[in-house]
């Protein structure tokens, strides 16, 4: 198995060598660092040494791709390109545009994510679950139909009115809890509360459609009408077999997911104030930090790939009979 | 009158035209028509079917844009045309689009929502509500409000119920003279509905609350404004039925653009395999891999930086916004193609070793026949499956994406730019709530139906589930 980790770990350096000149495209290529100054100095009335000194303060002086100036290696490595990107793959992710350490932000800013990221996933992973199971149990009768349609009803619903609505009931209306804020400590528990229930309820429509037709698909199978021709109860059958069977279809769409719990949601985060990666994102695309976003690019690639792997490691626990070759 | 075609509209134009050539095609060819018929066959089917086709004709009479004529006194040989492009829905809802107020304004109000200095006719100054210039501004008495807003309900009412029995009975007609029965065995049929006919009674509910619906918008719209007005005094139900065509130009045309790629690369991956799998298995793992909001941002950032880069390529307003909009569209489907693609490499890879197949290789039948006529059609119902499915999903999407702020243009009218300043207008005291109200109503009924609808799609045509019955 450990061969095969390596081998998928091997596989992910040319997919983050594309990402990477991908993102070095958008950003420098057809967006040039003489753009950027611009952008960031203002449209009108800068000059042309305005936009050098912004350039040479962060290191976007150099040619892009090949350093004519230069002899041997350096023709390659005193570019922008490779100051750029190759420092990405040793995590050392330079400096934002106003001069802060991208990865010492991203260390302090990855804890308020996962606050409130682990509990709405580990919650809404649970009710999912549970509410699916039950729909399941009672499936084709009047349960069952109500439930699934009021979770297409849910799903129809725009994330961002759930917030908006939440916000507005509960803290504005009922004043149960700050409308946005963050805190350290436990003193953050009254600021979590509202957007984990907020994401775990703007997830029930999908999850449980999704989980309900998984189960539904197991409880077809030979092996429960063995199960029941054996005798046992409808809940047993249901959770001794149906719920371990199910466990990979589940795990598929659950594991992947976990590694990018680090990265936090753009939307709750920006709207409750809370000082995450998400709303580090939000930031600098609304102040157009290249450096930043191009961090965060690669941090969440990294993290989809790890979660890939972790996926089909995951495999292996629930079924004996998979090995990784 | 100057005919004006934007980019958009062009390619709303060539999806409605293929839409029905398509439908053309199918009609003398039962193989086609079954599952179709399946889906409008379930009543939830028949219901969101009308419902969409509603909004759809809504969204094309906004996809036909112009230039309206200004009509100049001092020269009559020289004709000038308006700056300003518009669609045959605006021209159709000029009174609404026209009636401009201040600023907010509740639903059905007389008077602005916000105080300010008036000047009486002696000269003396005090703070109150001021009239609305077109809201209610037929009434003499503002207090007479309740009993002209009755009498309105009641004349659309009437109306709506007029057109609707109208309808049923041409229905019943043309029914009657093609089932070559009376038009009372016609009655009972619709009345009493079986499972192998189409769901009649919610076809004809369905159109009567359409009816009624139409009948009193255009009753009230005209002397009121039912959904209120927003900050600049624009009549927000105005806006909302504006956003459809956003709303659907971003859930059809994102796919129709990345649907061409998806096949392709799918069927290629599956039918060629090894090197040429390898690298379109690189291109779309690479991707997915990125995370689609940042793509995105990545992208729009671009597009904005070009287009301040060079303000003289874009002609007017509306269509710069247009070509973000389909910018937008072509980056949401290069973010979302890789799911589709991956399903049909699966696909591919299973059919190529099947026996009509590689009966047909052995004939020495070239590849690009082969997958042309042997395999898409094998696998169309899971384009198709894919494409009624992400609807509803980049409906929503669009509103997020606005919010972040790299959504459709601010200038242009959609339901996240309008959900997008209620964040703003929901904290204000007095709470102002129809914007979001509006945006709210429409895009859950859209969303819904649409969700609906492709459940029952996808009923009628996944093999596996056809084959339970």
């Amino acid at each position: 198995m450990i061969a095969y980790i390596i081998r998928r770990m091997l596989y992910a350096i040319p997919i983050l060598i594309g990402v990477n000149v991908l993102t070095f495209v958008l950003f420098f290529v057809v967006n040039t660092p003489d753009d950027m100054a611009r952008m960031h100095l203002g449209m009108k009335h800068v000059t042309p040494e305005a936009v050098e000194k912004w350039k040479e303060e962060r290191g976007y002086n150099k040619p892009l791709l090949i350093n004519s100036d230069e002899t041997g290696t350096a023709v390659l490595s005193n570019t922008i390109f490779y100051e750029k990107s190759v420092g990405l793959f040793a995590f050392r992710f330079g400096r934002s545009d106003e001069g802060r350490d991208i990865a010492y932000d991203i260390s302090q800013r990855m804890w308020p994510s996962l606050a409130i990221a682990l509990p709405v996933f580990l919650v809404g992973l649970l009710t999912n679950i549970s509410i699916s199971m039950l729909l399941a149990f009672f499936r084709a009768t009047y349960i069952d139909i109500t439930g699934v349609i009021t979770g297409v009803v849910l799903m129809s619903i725009s994330s961002l009115f759930y917030i908006i609505s939440g916000q507005y009931l509960i803290s504005k209306l009922w004043h149960l809890v700050p409308i946005s804020g963050f805190d350290i400590g436990t003193n953050a528990i009254k600021f979590l509360i509202l957007p984990v229930i907020i994401g775990v309820i703007g997830g029930i429509g999908s999850g449980t459609r999704w989980y309900r037709t998984i189960f539904l698909e197991e409880i077809n199978k030979d092996y429960v009408r063995t199960a029941r021709a054996k005798g046992l109860s409808e809940l047993r059958v249901l959770f001794r077999h149906v719920l371990k069977n199910a466990m990979i279809p589940i795990l598929t769409g659950v594991v992947v997911v976990i590694p990018l719990l680090f990265m936090g949601s753009l939307i709750t985060e920006s709207f409750f104030g809370i000082p995450g990666l998400g709303s580090y994102t939000i930031d600098a695309i609304q102040k157009q930090d290249f450096a930043i976003v191009r961090a965060m690019v690669f941090l969440g690639t990294v993290l989809y790939i790890i979660g890939l792997i972790l996926t089909d490691i995951s495999y292996t626990l629930v079924d004996p009979r998979i090995r990784l070759e | 009158m100057k005919f004006v075609m934007l980019w958009t509209d062009l390619l709303v134009y060539i999806l409605c035209l293929s839409v029905f050539s398509f439908s053309m095609y199918a009609r003398k060819r039962e193989y086609l028509l079954a599952p179709w018929k399946q889906v409008i066959r379930s009543r939830l089917g028949a219901m969101s079917f009308i419902i969409l086709m509603a909004y759809i004709a809504i969204g094309f009479l906004d996809s036909i844009h112009f230039r309206e004529q200004i009509k100049s006194e001092e020269n009559k040989a020289e004709i000038v045309y308006s700056g300003e492009v518009i669609s045959l829905l605006d021209w159709i809802a000029e009174p609404i689009r026209l009636a401009q107020e201040k600023t907010y304004s509740a639903p059905f109000a007389t008077h602005l929502y916000t105080k300010e200095t008036i000047e009486l006719e002696d000269g003396s100054q005090i703070r109150d509500y001021r009239r609305l210039e077109h809201g209610g501004a037929h009434l003499v008495e503002p207090s007479d409000r309740a009993s002209d807003i009755a009498r309105l309900v009641f004349i659309g009412l009437v109306k709506g119920v007029g057109i609707w029995l109208l309808f049923g009975a041409l229905i019943v007609i043309v029914l009657a003279s093609r089932w070559r029965c009376s038009t009372r065995k016609v009655i009972t049929t619709i009345r009493y509905t079986q499972r192998e006919r189409l769901p009649w009674r919610t076809i004809f509910v369905t159109f009567g609350a359409l009816f009624i619906f139409i009948a009193l918008t255009t009753q009230l719209g005209g002397k009121y404004h039912i959904l209120g007005t927003d900050k600049v005094g624009q009549d927000v139900f105005y806006q909302t039925i504006k956003s459809i065509r956003t709303g659907l130009v971003i859930g059809t045309l994102t796919t129709l653009i990345m649907l061409p790629f998806a096949i392709m690369l799918g069927i290629m991956a599956g039918y060629y395999r090894g090197k040429v799998d390898d690298v379109i298995q690189y291109l779309y793992t690479t991707l997915s891999s990125i995370p689609g909001v940042l793509l995105i941002t990545a992208a729009i950032l671009i597009l904005q930086v070009y287009m301040a880069n060079n303000p003289d390529a874009f002609g007017s307003l509306t269509e710069r916004a247009d070509i973000r909009l389909l910018f937008l569209c072509i980056i949401l489907g290069i973010t979302s193609w890789t799911g589709l693609c991956r399903l049909l490499r699966g696909e591919a890879l299973k059919l190529r070793e099947l026996d009509y197949v590689q009966a047909a290789t052995a004939f020495g039948v070239n590849d690009f026949v082969i997958i042309v006529r042997h395999i898409l059609p094998n696998v169309m119902h899971i384009v198709l499956i894919s494409v009624v499915l992400d609807f509803s999903g980049l409906v929503l999407a669009e509103a997020v994406l606005s919010y972040v702020g790299v959504g459709v243009d601010p200038s242009m009218i959609s339901w996240g730019n309008m959900i997008n300043s209620a964040r703003l207008e929901m904290a204000r005291e007095p709470v102002v709530w129809w914007p979001l109200f509006a945006a709210f109503i429409l895009m859950f009924v859209l969303v819904l139906c649409a969700n609906l609808f492709s459940d029952a799609v996808r009923d009628a045509f996944d093999p596996r589930l056809r084959a339970r019955g």
